[in-house]
């Protein structure tokens, strides 16, 4: 059996680092606390040796050039934490969530998938590094062990130099084991032995019994009489002494990562343009993105949540949300940023903002089996970019699908999301489902039928009419006047008589002929659907609709 | 004075790598087509050809709406994801899916001025995946298409080129020049009427007669390609020759024109 720890050292303000990964390598001090009572809480390593000190106060630490001050952030700790935790789910199911900058995973079974323990470990390393966070991993036959050699706090380190015996050295003066670390199976001991018996984390009194003793060392204490240790130190003291021997036994206390894919980042200076916040939100949705993909899945929905500066000077700050639904689970940072920034840019956030929240509705990635005999169509992740394009270009509600809603009113449709479906071709026939059915009723007929065309004027256009014997004569409608040579109707439809929005027109298909000496302009440039160029007479079929509620003529459109 | 052969060899090597083996003769005339879904069309211009720009030109009521709906029907029909630009937002749902038009196939992106058109077209082209785009510019005045510039029409050509993508446009006269495939001109013929009853004189009443549909003569002004196949058509009633013509005529017919036996007026 084997069992690894994945730690965090520094967590606190790795987490930090994480969202601003600028910081990394260089002094950083984080705060914590209401002013004017902000103290240092935690601090990298390079701002240590500078000099700052924790529970320095702020005022303090910012006298040191050089050393960058941020507050503490909750959201970033617990952010990180979720990170760890889906990286070690997407690696063993059987992970304990030990601490919030150490998980435990048990190894059994994943000799077969990843290879062997220090495989393993080196991947969960390399993985942790691609979530932003440098870990430090140690391998052991049991739970206590692993977690003490990775938590072992590190300054300097010195390898042995008789090699035959494998071990490293840590340096005495308090830091451990850094990057990838494996216990072989029995010399617990001999590895955990140089360590101050500090990482065992022993009770305060513990501790300073023991080092009255003059035992400081895990070797030391593994080297006392377990018996008279319990008469002096109790349980505790029966506990640390099996600890110190790499010895101790437990079962991991299984943790079921929860699906919550969040993000959040508090800003230190408001932000009001769209570039900078398209910068933060590219970081955020790449930590998003990584997480998705160590467990495998993408993400349906993002909802963005904006904390807005006030608009005024005692008012409650004000907030901003966006949901961007996809049809396709999606996992590529870059294309979702795309789809934010089209969303952004159609419907700017009114304010300065504040505090930015992401989150992500997991959902299995889709995977579609091209057929052979079927057509390529668009990629699914470039077609939905394309359709915010569009959308952004057009309007939304003027890009998608056409519906054809069930009522007998004319032109009713609604426009849908555009999803294109992956059927088969129709192998019966090569000719669409309409024309085959024209095909098979003009067999024997003298004509080769195809279906008219018709173009819809939208609005339609109004028009005057001069009947005779009760039917069109002459037609005047934008700026034309035609002389009608053939029509067919009225043909009557109505509807929905019993609400307020009720319609009743008679409908005429017309021929008209229009004479010309030129051509005809509009007073409207815009409005030039029938914009001729030719000479001469120039016929036409149009459909008429006289609007029995309204008692005005109509132009629905042509016949093309 | 260094050989050809060298000559050639330097200009290659320096094009290495953005133009590969720019020396080597492409045949260009010889393309793919697609059915436009009426076979008169067919065998006058040997189909669509794909990775090409078809320009259906024609006044009002010449029969280019019809064309446009028949292709759509064809491609959707062969599962193929289509996308119409409507330059003034004169589709008809309700037609075209009477002509056999698969609506959840078709992407319709209803546009208000020539600028969103061409800039959707041009979204279009760099999405990909479409098996046919159509952008109807048939509304709009000749005079705003004519102010296209060409080179707009040139870097449609060459986005769609080596695609399997139709770019159909929809115009009242030809502009795109050379950089068309097939450039097809449309006219109207008389329209055909039809009575509801055996009365000889019900034609004469406007509620005894229903619009049979139309004909379209069709034109190839244009053909820069040369198809892979060949259509021959042979027999009764219209045509006996194959690709040699450059016109031929389709009739169109109504909705409800099936509701009785065709008589012309």
């Amino acid at each position: 059996m084997a069992f690894a720890c994945l730690h965090i050292p520094d967590f606190l303000v790795q987490a930090v680092v994480r969202s601003e990964p600028a910081l990394r390598g260089r002094a950083l001090a984080l705060v914590e606390g209401t002013p004017p009572l902000c103290r240092v809480v935690a601090a990298s390593e390079a701002a240590i040796a500078a000099g700052i000190e924790l529970g320095m106060a702020k005022a303090q630490a910012e006298q040191f050039r050089g050393v960058e001050i941020r507050r503490r952030s909750l959201e970033q700790e617990r952010n990180a934490h979720a990170a760890l935790l889906d990286l070690g789910g997407s690696f063993s199911p059987r992970l304990e969530d030990t601490a919030p900058d150490a998980i435990l995973l048990d190894l059994a079974g994943l000799d077969a998938l990843f290879g062997g323990a220090e495989t393993v470990a080196r991947q969960l390393a390399q993985g942790a590094l691609g979530l932003g966070l440098a870990a430090r991993v140690a391998v052991a036959a049991n739970p206590e062990a692993a977690l003490h050699a990775a938590r072992a706090p590190i300054s300097g380190f010195g390898f042995d130099p008789d090699r035959t015996t494998g071990v490293q050295q840590p340096d005495l003066s308090g830091r451990g084991f850094p990057g990838v670390t494996v216990i072989p199976a029995g010399q617990e001991a001999a590895h955990l032995g140089p360590l101050p018996i500090g990482v065992l984390g022993p009770s305060a009194e513990a501790l300073e019994t023991l080092d009255r003793w003059g035992v400081r060392t895990c070797a030391a204490l593994a080297a006392l009489p377990v018996l008279d240790l319990s008469e002096r130190l109790g349980p505790e003291g029966v506990r640390l002494h099996e600890w110190a021997r790499g010895a101790g036994r437990r079962s991991l206390l299984l943790a079921e990562p929860a699906l919550c894919f969040e993000e959040e980042l508090t800003l230190d200076y408001e932000v009001a343009e769209l570039e900078p916040l398209a910068f933060l939100l590219s970081r955020l949705l790449e930590a998003l993105c990584a997480r998705l993909a160590a467990r495998s899945l993408a993400a349906s929905a993002l909802r963005l949540r904006l904390q807005l500066a006030p608009m005024e000077s005692g008012q409650a700050p004000g907030g901003y949300e966006k949901c961007l639904s996809l049809p396709v689970p999606l996992r590529n940072s870059k294309l979702l940023l795309n789809l934010l920034r089209l969303q952004l840019q159609a419907d700017p956030p009114p304010a300065p903002i504040r505090a930015i929240f992401l989150a992500a509705d997991p959902a299995r990635p889709r995977v579609t089996q091209g057929g052979f005999f079927l057509p390529s169509g668009p990629d699914p992740e470039t077609l939905e970019l394309t359709l915010a394009r569009l959308a952004h270009l057009v309007g939304e509600s003027r890009v998608g699908s056409p519906q054809l809603m069930d009522t007998h009113r004319p032109e009713a449709f609604r426009m849908r999301r555009f999803v294109p479906g992956g059927q088969a071709p129709d192998r019966s026939s090569q000719a669409a489902p309409a024309a085959r059915e024209h095909r098979s009723f003009a067999a024997g007929c003298k004509y080769s039928p195809h279906p008219s065309g018709f173009r819809i004027f939208r609005p339609a256009l109004p028009a005057r009419v001069e009947m005779r014997a009760g039917r069109p004569a002459i037609v005047y409608f934008h700026g034309l006047r035609g002389e009608v040579l053939a029509a067919s109707g009225p043909w009557r439809t109505s509807g929905d008589w019993w609400g307020k929005d009720s319609w009743q027109q008679d409908e005429w298909d017309l021929e008209i002929r229009f004479a010309f000496s030129g051509s005809r302009r509009t007073a409207n440039p815009s409005l030039q659907p029938l914009q001729l160029q030719q000479r001469g007479p120039q016929r036409g079929l149009y459909r008429f609709s006289y609007d029995e509620i309204r008692r005005v003529w109509l132009v629905r459109g042509v016949y093309d | 004075m260094p050989s050809i052969t060298a000559l050639r060899s330097r200009v290659e090597s320096s094009l290495a790598g953005r133009i590969p083996a720019p020396f080597a003769y492409r045949d260009r005339r010889v393309v793919d087509t697609a059915s436009s879904g009426i076979p008169e069309i067919d065998l006058l211009a040997g189909g669509l050809p794909r990775g090409g720009l078809t320009e259906i030109c024609g006044p009002p009521c010449s029969g280019r709406t019809s064309l446009l709906l028949s292709a759509l029907a064809a491609r959707t029909a062969q599962a193929e994801v289509c996308a119409l630009v409507d330059g003034r937002d004169g589709f008809d749902p309700h037609a075209a899916q009477a002509a056999g038009v698969q609506l959840e196939q078709l992407l319709w992106v209803r546009c208000r001025e020539m600028e969103q058109a061409l800039r959707a077209t041009d979204l279009l082209l760099r999405g990909g995946g479409f098996g046919l785009i159509a952008v109807d510019l048939a509304d709009m005045a000749p005079e705003t298409v004519r102010g296209v510039p060409l080179n707009a029409w040139f870097r449609f050509r060459r986005a769609i080129e080596d695609t399997p993508a139709i770019l159909l446009l929809l115009e009242q006269e030809s502009n795109a020049k050379t950089c068309a495939s097939l450039v097809l001109r449309l006219d109207a013929e008389p329209a055909r009427w039809l009575a509801t009853c055996e009365d000889p004189g019900s034609l004469r009443h406007s509620w005894t007669c229903l619009l049979d549909g139309f004909g379209v003569r069709a034109e190839k002004i244009h053909a820069r390609v040369q198809p892979v196949k060949e259509i021959v058509f042979a027999g009764p009633p219209w045509r006996t020759a194959g690709a040699a013509d450059s016109s031929g005529i389709f009739q169109t017919r109504t909705g409800w024109s099936y509701l009785n036996q065709p008589k012309t007026k």
